[in-house]
């Protein structure tokens, strides 16, 4: 027999104080392996469900809120943008710098489903995850000319119950009621097509035909803007306002370099200008623009989403660790308790090892390796746990987010549990190794 | 085999005096010998086979083993000593409760880096538990862990195999059984057997007896003592 396997044997014939002490070692170490997986995957989903676009044209006001309400549907808009944008972005005096102009209108849902008003091109002109292109699983796009057809994400159709050709009334957000969903001022939208998943918050939405909205009766309105007496004029002016305007910039195309002069001049070119521009400099010049307007702000989704990131989420992950941290490390001394409090017991049975010939230091080790071994063995079982629990949260998250976490996707970050576990381990046996290495053979030996 | 020569062993005493308990001037074991040594209880029995095993040392003297003088090793030395060359058979509590029949007699190999499962195999079923092997000690009447032991002792093909009152916890009915395993196996394996009881019946079938009084100075003196009373 080796060592590890005579400690194995000692963790196996004390196995319910065993499994309990390695139980409550799992637990922590699945909380550290929910936070590790749950981050990397969220930043990932983060980052990849706002490509395909690498600016948003909103309402003025705070930009993060833009990207929450055009990229992830979490909020109502805070405004509009004039109609006008688009066309000076696709024909107009931007040109120039834009590959691709798509609008949205935001603000509607359907059984908790947003309703999105965009143009078809949204599904042939954009790409998600950096290349791929939007399949339809059934059906095809909504024509252009077809006012009242939609198009269904891959969870929006199971959340809302959704057909071929079934017709549905997005309702105003905020207003939850069935009645909400069944007014009758304005044609039903029917589903034409049903999206493939993408692991992106669209996942989650109904896509209409933008014409369509403007023949509903209720458009959206700023959150804080005016409503009430005089918010039907300013509704008219609205009316045929976009929520945001996304937009694919001209890239770098190969073989044209940005210069350090082209870099270096830092004044913002006018319209004349921009169009004697080189596409990907006048695109890098394109926000500066939009913003100098008045009327609208460009915001570059990475940007904000690494913000959100790195200054709302990661604190919370920050604290969360921490507190996994504290839950290992309480478990950690609970396994110290629990062998310490063995050794009484294993007087006996150290004394006879050490008479078989066992040193004093071989007797030290069999405890420190029953203490590695029960830490691990919780590890891998808090790897399993960790990994399950993102099981079970992973249909809410898709649910409020759209955001498809991999369940099985293992990260390499979750090595560092190996080492982290053996050292915690080699702390908390210390105490009891050193009873069994202090303890007197022959005193012991006595009946 | 064994040689002790001017052995005195004594214990420190509460009030800080000295308790003497063994004074032997000379006492030899020869190789494959088998030996019992007589003693009422608390007459210093097991100190004897501690400080033979090199588990205790002596306050002074020598204790030759294979030529090696054993209270002159450091600790881990004697360690290593014991795991190779000596077996030990406790009056009680010699198993290891976790771990099976075989898997006893295996880890007193793991200590002398001898790992032979066909020889422990082939031990316990010379003890007559070949239907025992994985057993677990609470499992096994005390006979059969006495004889588990007897086996165990024998793993490392030692030298010298101590048995300290082996069945005095053994129902009368099968301590003749332990007693012939242990005599038996030593016998076959030509190892020097040295057996301390305080039972006559037992120390009755030795050819050699030693009584314990005889060659220990300190009892000696006592029993003098007590005559001129
Ligand atoms: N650690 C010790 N400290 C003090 N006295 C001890 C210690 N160990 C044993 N003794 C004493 O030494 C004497 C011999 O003990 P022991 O060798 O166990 O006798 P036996 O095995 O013959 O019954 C006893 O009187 C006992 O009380
Ligand atoms: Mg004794």
């Amino acid at each position: 027999m080796r060592l590890w396997q005579i400690a194995l044997n000692s963790i196996r014939y004390r196995s319910l104080s065993s499994v309990l002490t390695a139980f409550s070692m799992s637990l922590g170490v699945a909380l550290v392996v929910s936070v590790i997986v749950i981050h990397n995957v969220i930043s990932d989903s983060f980052n990849r469900s706002a490509q395909g676009y690498d600016l948003i044209i909103g309402p003025k006001g705070s930009a993060l809120e833009v990207v929450l309400s055009t990229v992830f549907y979490l909020k109502a808009p805070v405004g509009t943008v004039p109609r006008e944008f688009l066309d000076e972005l696709e024909t107009g005096k931007y040109s120039n710098a834009v590959e691709h102009a798509i609008p949205v209108t935001i603000g509607h849902h359907y059984r908790m489903c947003p309703v999105i008003g965009t143009s078809q091109d949204f599904f042939t002109k954009l790409e998600f995850m950096g290349g791929k292109k939007y399949v339809f699983t059934e059906g095809r796009n909504f024509e252009t000319d077809a006012h009242y057809e939609a198009v269904v994400g891959a969870r929006a159709k199971i959340k809302g119950g959704l057909k071929l050709g079934d017709e549905f009334r997005p309702a105003d957000l905020g207003d939850y009621s069935d009645a909400a969903n069944d007014q009758e001022d304005h044609s039903p939208f029917k589903v034409v097509g049903f999206l493939g998943a993408t692991g992106t918050p669209n996942d989650n939405a109904i896509f209409v035909n933008i014409n369509g909205f403007y023949g509903m009766h209720d458009i959206p309105v700023p959150e804080d803007g005016t409503s009430g007496e005089d918010g039907t004029e300013e509704d008219e002016d609205h009316d045929h306002d976009f929520s945001a305007i996304l937009v694919m910039t001209k890239q770098v195309s190969a073989g044209s370099k940005l210069t350090t002069e082209d870099l270096l001049s830092g004044n913002i070119p006018d319209a004349e200008q921009m169009n004697r521009m080189r596409p990907d400099l006048a695109a890098m010049a394109l926000p500066a623009l939009i913003d100098k307007t008045g009327d609208a702000q460009a915001v570059s989704p990475s940007k904000e989403i690494t913000f959100l990131f790195d200054n709302m989420i990661g604190n919370v992950q920050v604290v969360l660790i921490m507190l996994a941290v504290l839950v290992i490390v309480v478990a950690g001394i609970g396994m110290m308790v629990s062998i310490y409090n063995t050794m009484n017991e294993r007087r006996q049975e150290i004394a006879i090892m050490r008479a078989l010939g066992a040193r004093r230091t071989t007797v030290m080790a069999i405890i420190l390796l029953e203490s590695i071994l029960l830490s691990l063995g919780g590890g891998i079982l808090g790897v399993l746990i960790g990994h399950g629990l993102i099981g079970i949260i992973n249909p809410w998250i898709s649910a409020y987010t759209g955001i498809v976490v991999e369940l099985w996707k293992f990260q390499w970050s979750e090595l560092i549990l190996i080492p982290g576990l053996v050292i915690l381990a080699s702390v908390t046996g210390y105490l009891p190794a050193v009873v069994a290495y202090k303890q007197d053979v022959a005193s012991s030996l006595k009946p | 085999m064994l040689e002790i020569k001017n052995l005195k062993k004594s214990y420190a005493e509460p009030d800080g005096g000295e308790l003497p308990i063994l004074d032997i001037p000379a006492w030899k074991v020869e190789s494959g010998e088998q030996v019992v040594v007589v003693g009422s209880s608390g007459c210093g029995k097991t100190t004897l086979l501690h400080i033979t095993a090199g588990i205790l040392r002596p306050t002074s003297g020598h204790v030759f083993i294979d030529g090696w003088d054993i209270p002159l090793l450091t600790e881990a030395e004697r360690d290593v000593f014991r795991a190779k060359r000596i077996g030990y058979v406790f009056q009680t509590f010699n198993l290891l409760q976790a771990f099976s029949a075989l898997q006893n007699v295996l880890i007193g190999m793991t200590f002398s880096g001898k790992h032979d499962k066909n020889r422990a195999r082939h031990l316990l079923e010379r003890v007559g538990l070949a239907h025992r092997l994985h057993h677990k000690p609470s499992q096994l009447s005390v006979g059969e862990q006495q004889r588990v032991s007897v086996a165990r002792a024998l793993a490392n093909s030692p030298k010298l195999v101590l048995a300290d009152e082996p069945t005095a916890n053994v129902d009368v009915g099968n301590q003749q059984q332990v007693i012939d395993m242990l005599r038996e196996t030593c016998k076959e394996e030509n190892v020097a057997l040295i057996l301390v009881t305080h039972a006559p019946d037992v120390a009755g079938q030795f050819d050699r007896v030693d009584h314990l009084p005889e060659i220990n100075l300190v009892l000696k003196q006592k029993t003098t003592h007590s005559h001129h009373k």
